[in-house]
């Protein structure tokens, strides 16, 4: 091992940290209320609205912003492209974290979650289901993230045939690593195929879950990104600015694959009149894809401000914004006119995201600062290509 | 497959259909209105009869419309559902067995009808539609609320013989209908079809819609799951492999 762990287990408290702890604190209770008194006390969904934030944010938002991991994983450990290894870990370990929220998420929203467990067993028909689908890759993939944070726990944790029974497991993990997550990020955006000539034609596309797809790819080099930049102000160290440079140029051609896929869809069902009718649904559209895919696809593709930390990190809040505003619009904007009535989440909605991302904070940092993750600036000069093996530090 | 053919000429608007509704499923009287320009499905109100004014050449009218699930001939909530929680029987009806339901509420953003609704007061809520009383069709009667019409506006049978009759009594009355059989091609056909003299966009039905049926449009996408999930991987091992050498990058030491 190229580093020494300190002895026992650490975590440092501070205000933030206290905060964080505070909100989710709250959120246990709020989630509580939800279970014991049903989603019409926790909750302003109706008939009309069956969906709301729960599924926006914590299930759909959640799922593609953790799509760094298997566009990192795949770069890595499939196309062994080792110049981006030193992210890899924290990409993983960001995705685990948002898989387990998203699963937390989910189980919050179902009415009647004491049959939480019931999609994994087979009916006839439900392989059908697209959520069937959506339910298993999610869980299995959670389930391979965790396997392959096994690895990583146990250089820490000693116990050296526990290290090689987990490394074995790592080829055929990375492959499932990757199809899973194509599998039901494109899932994701075949469960509003349903909604033909209901969902704005703007959005409906029997070509979603490719869209769904891309865009979870190309938002994890963002993400990533912005992670990346979180840790490095919370920790005091270099952004990984060559590493991630290269990263989001990857993204952007992903970008633009998927901006000439959308003209051609809309071309090919005539929405373009649509497009720029000035209607609310046509607006928020434009704005999707020209301040979250155009400007910052252009933004990567300029090399001196994909290379500044300031353009690196502006560029990928807005990318991050257009994935967001992606989703929001296909469960909210998209459908309004169809479904009518009226629906603005309640308080405990936006507590149980909020106790979720506070949950998430603790345990990144409770990892990164006893586990392997972020790697040891010594061997990441600014400005060159970085070692053929990664070091890891421990921080904190 | 059995069916209820529903003409809206014939409906006076009494609601006897509903109270029978609630009578034989033994559902709790709601503020929900059932009757009325603000009649709303609910949990509670499988079925509602609602009231349109509607202008019919120079003069203005009344008509009211029976509304409740239209058991879909192939349906969407069916197809949706990742439990099998709903099911379309030999007979006719689309029915819903609260025992394996997870409360995902899919089924509801499925549904091309927006008719499953759902108890949103219960701590453990079930989603509530009309289930075409299937245990009395099962036993060759008809549902409650066809049982009980003083109108003859409801009509119970075989579902071709009464698309038969549909197009037979528009044929036989010039002028007196509209020429369309809601129901018969709307996402691939209902058990339930409705015949009319004003313009059913005119009566709250969603027009203009896919013939092709929600769970066949899905299956233009999941048909792909399993090739997609095999020819990726045996990609991802191909790219694996073929790349190994040029590094290794995945160890830490």
């Amino acid at each position: 091992m190229a580093y020494e762990f300190p002895e026992g287990w650490r975590f440092r408290m501070t205000g933030w940290r206290k905060f964080f702890i505070l909100v989710f604190l709250v959120a246990v209770g709020v989630m509580i209320y939800r279970l014991v008194y049903g989603l019409g006390a926790a909750t302003h969904l109706n008939d009309q609205w069956p969906w709301g934030w729960w599924i926006a944010v914590d299930v759909l938002i959640g799922v593609a912003l953790a799509g760094g991991g298997y566009s990192t994983a795949f770069l890595v450990h499939i196309l062994h492209r080792k110049q981006f290894a030193p992210v890899a870990r924290a990409a993983l370990l960001t995705s685990m974290l948002g898989y387990i929220l998203v699963l937390i998420g989910l189980f919050m929203d179902i009415g009647r979650w004491y049959n939480f467990w019931r999609p994994f067993l087979v009916y006839p028909g439900s392989w059908h289901s697209v959520l069937f689908e959506v339910f298993w890759c999610i869980s299995l993939y959670t389930m391979v993230q965790v396997l392959e944070f096994g690895s990583i726990v146990f250089e820490r944790v000693k116990s050296d045939w526990l290290k090689r029974v987990f490394d074995a497991m790592l080829p055929p993990l990375f492959i499932l690593g990757v199809v899973l997550p194509t599998l039901h990020q494109s899932s994701l955006g075949s469960l509003y195929v349903v909604t033909v000539d209901r969902l704005d034609p703007l959005w409906w596309s029997i070509a979603l879950p490719i869209f769904f797809l891309l865009s979870s790819f190309f938002v994890g080099p963002a993400m990533v990104t912005l992670e990346g930049s979180l840790a490095a102000k919370a920790y005091g160290r270099q952004m990984e600015i060559p590493v991630l440079s290269r990263l989001v140029k990857v993204g952007a051609w992903v970008m633009f694959i998927y901006l000439v896929l959308k003209l051609i869809d809309l071309g090919y069902r005539n929405q373009f009149g649509h497009l720029f009718d000035g209607s609310l649904e046509s607006n928020l559209f434009l704005l999707e894809i020209v301040g979250g895919v155009i400007v910052p696809m252009i933004m990567f593709a300029i090399p001196s401000v994909r290379n500044s930390a300031g353009g690196l990190i502006t560029a990928s809040v807005l990318t991050v914004g257009g994935v967001i505003l992606n989703r929001m619009n296909v469960v909210f904007t998209g459908m309004a006119a169809a479904m009518g009535g009226h629906y603005f989440p309640k308080w405990t909605e936006f507590m149980v995201t909020a106790g979720l991302i506070a949950l998430a904070v603790l345990a990144y940092c409770f990892l990164v600062e006893n586990f392997a993750i972020l790697p040891a600036e010594e061997h990441v000069p600014a400005g060159k290509p970085s070692e053929a093996h990664t070091s890891y530090t421990v921080v904190g | 497959m059995k069916g209820v053919l529903v003409d809206i000429t014939r409906c006076v608007g009494c609601g006897s259909c509903v109270v029978a509704c609630k009578l034989y499923n033994n559902l709790p009287w709601s503020n929900a209105p059932h009757l009325g320009k603000d009649a709303v499905l609910t949990a509670d109100n499988w079925t509602v009869v609602k009231e349109f004014d509607v202008s019919k050449g120079k003069e203005s009218v009344w008509r009211f419309v029976k509304e409740q699930c239209f058991h879909c001939l192939e349906p969407a909530c069916a197809s949706a559902c990742f439990a099998a929680a709903f099911r379309k029987t030999p007979e006719g009806p689309v029915i819903y067995n609260e025992r394996v339901c997870v409360g995902c509420r899919y089924c509801m953003i499925a549904c091309p009808f927006s008719i499953p609704k759902y108890e949103w007061q219960a701590r453990f809520p079930r989603v509530q539609k009309c289930q075409m009383c299937f245990y009395r069709v099962k036993d060759g009667e008809m549902p409650a609320c066809v049982s009980v019409c003083p109108a003859g506006a409801l009509k119970f049978g075989d579902r071709d013989a009464l698309l038969k009759e549909a197009k037979e009594r528009i044929a036989q009355n010039p002028g007196r209908y509209v020429n369309h059989v809601y129901g018969e091609k709307e996402y691939g056909g209902t058990c339930w079809l409705y015949l009319s003299d004003v313009p059913f966009e005119q009566l709250g039905f969603r027009t203009h819609v896919s013939t092709e049926s929600i769970p066949h449009v899905s299956e233009r996408v999941t048909k792909w799951t399993l090739p997609v999930a095999g020819g990726w991987a045996a990609v991802l091992t191909a790219l694996y492999l073929a790349t190994k050498g040029s590094g290794g990058a995945e160890k830490s030491h």
